[in-house]
């Protein structure tokens, strides 16, 4: 149980500071370039064995920690839950200590419950990375779109985000507060009344501002962040209908005139079209969607990077 | 490693001035042995080999009238000691914007020690492509008994013995306050680690 470099685990945007932040995006921006080479793949990690522990579908996120693992020349496994002991009885627990004994380096997890990750970090001698747990967190996710921000906006400093939609189930928009506070910009979220929690602006420190609505919020922004509406939210009665989320809430051409003229557009994805985003707003050249995915593979070739021993870039 | 600011200067075995001189030949030398600047593509290794590679391409220019292709590489992520070392260290960017494939390579690094930094950076070189030629330049060669690998250099400033326990420092204006190269001594006895 002894582990030298807790602070290896990227548990969290929360517990990071924002000095580490900044480290972590240097660290990404150097690792950019080797996506655009011809071979691409540096030999880092050779040798280091990433697995990563999905008990939450996902293509992008797996996809991406895993080509970002191929491009360090570690070697990954992937385990969703379909194929894990889990559906067998194994408890969590069991699980992550004979993965350990198997000698991996690093445990990508994802988990639709909050702190699975922390747990894991506990027993586990690997290094944790966050790859979502239920509402919490979801770290590189907020690290890759800080890094979209600071490409087209040069700072994060001083900036106006709006955050948009489901902010009470979205672990995305928790781990983006975090760092966008932290890094000195001025957070506004709006959704529906069912889904923003007041209590929110008590989150972070600095504290950010809960709109009734979304022209509110999105009015002088810099950057628009539209997080995904989850279809089976409706069933549970957060809102009616997907269509009269799609009036009140979706980001239309119209809505986005009210932010800054040169405001971008952020979306974790997978996006609903014609939902919580209009299609030409998402095809537009003020969109940054695929940016951010792009983005993500340099974010967790860092985090892998620094997680299994590496020191962070500074300017 | 032991901290810089213990170390204790021994000597001095170059200043900006010879330095310059010294370049100028390393120059010199480099356009003879390839008969003109075509195809030739300086390229420093990070970070002392980035600012003696600049002023190598600045002389090649002035001496053949056009100037060499130049490149940055980063070898901290081909480095053979990354999985043995307590934690990684710090990764910049590797620039080479133009294709290496049938071009003249001069790798330019301050100083030749152990050569195991040359084995790097030429391993990330071939992942770029097939350069026709790689030759090495060092402004210092600390002598070939330090050698680790069957490797040495081309074109060489100075070759200046040293024992494993003294560093040779490449002072540059762009990292340092003075342009000189000294002999230093760190008082503990552990072996002095350097590329």
């Amino acid at each position: 149980m002894d582990k030298p470099f807790r602070r290896r685990d990227l548990l969290g945007i929360r517990d990071l500071s924002a000095a580490e932040i900044i480290g972590i995006l240097d660290t990404a921006e150097n690792f950019r370039e080797i996506s655009t080479r011809e071979v691409k793949k540096v030999p880092a990690l050779r040798g280091k064995t990433v697995i990563n522990l999905f008990f939450e579908s996902s293509t992008r996120t797996r996809t991406s920690f895993e080509l970002a693992a191929k491009r360090l020349s570690a070697d990954a496994v992937n385990i969703s839950v379909s194929s894990s002991s889990l559906s067998k009885g194994e408890t969590l627990l069991d699980t992550a200590l004979n993965l350990d004994a198997m000698a991996p380096d690093c445990i990508v997890v994802r988990h639709s419950s909050a702190g699975v990750p922390h747990q894991l970090a506990k027993v586990s001698k690997a290094a944790i990375i966050n790859a979502g747990d239920g509402a919490n967190e979801h770290p590189t996710q907020a690290l890759l779109d800080a890094m979209t921000i600071r490409e087209h906006k040069g700072k994060i400093d001083g900036l106006e985000v709006a955050i948009i939609g489901d902010i009470l189930h979205s672990r995305v928009a928790r781990s983006n507060i975090h760092l966008l506070t932290k890094m000195g910009a001025t957070v506004r979220v709006a959704g529906p009344g069912t889904l923003v929690p007041r209590d929110f602006s008590h989150l972070v420190e600095n504290g950010l501002d809960v709109c009734s609505h979304v022209e509110d919020a999105i009015e002088g922004a810099d950057v628009v962040m539209i997080l995904r509406i989850q279809r089976e939210r409706q069933d549970s009665a957060y809102f009616p209908t997907l269509r009269e989320y799609a009036i009140h809430y979706g980001l239309t051409n119209d809505r986005l005139d009210l932010a800054k003229k040169d405001a971008i557009v952020l979306h974790p994805g997978p996006m609903n079209r014609g939902i919580e985003i209009a299609s030409d707003v998402a095809d537009s050249s003020r969109s940054l969607i695929l940016d951010q995915v792009k983005y993500g593979v340099a974010v967790r070739m860092a985090v892998l990077y620094l997680a299994t021993g590496g020191s962070m870039s500074g300017k | 490693m032991a901290d810089e600011f213990h170390l204790v200067e021994k000597s001095r075995i170059m200043d900006g001035t010879r330095m310059k001189r010294a370049l100028s030949r390393l120059a010199n030398e480099i356009v003879e042995h390839n008969q003109g600047a075509k195809d030739l593509y300086i390229v420093g290794i990070r970070r002392r080999g980035v600012p003696l590679a600049e002023r190598l391409s600045d002389k090649i220019e002035q001496l053949e009238g056009v100037r060499p292709l130049y490149g940055i590489l980063d070898i901290t992520l081909y480095r053979d000691d990354l999985s043995t070392v307590g934690a990684n260290p710090i990764v910049n960017r590797t620039e080479l914007d133009t294709d290496i494939e049938g071009k003249t390579i001069v790798l330019v690094d301050d100083v030749l020690y152990t050569g195991r930094t040359i084995r790097a950076a030429m391993d990330q070189l071939m992942d770029f492509g097939r350069p026709k030629k790689v030759q090495l330049a060092v402004l210092i060669d600390r002598g070939r008994e330090h050698r680790e690998l069957p490797i040495q250099a081309d074109f060489i400033g100075k070759v200046v013995p040293t024992k494993q326990t003294e560093i040779i420092k490449v002072m540059l204006k762009e990292f340092d306050d003075v342009e000189a190269v000294g002999i230093f001594e760190r008082p503990a006895e552990e072996p002095a680690k350097q590329g």
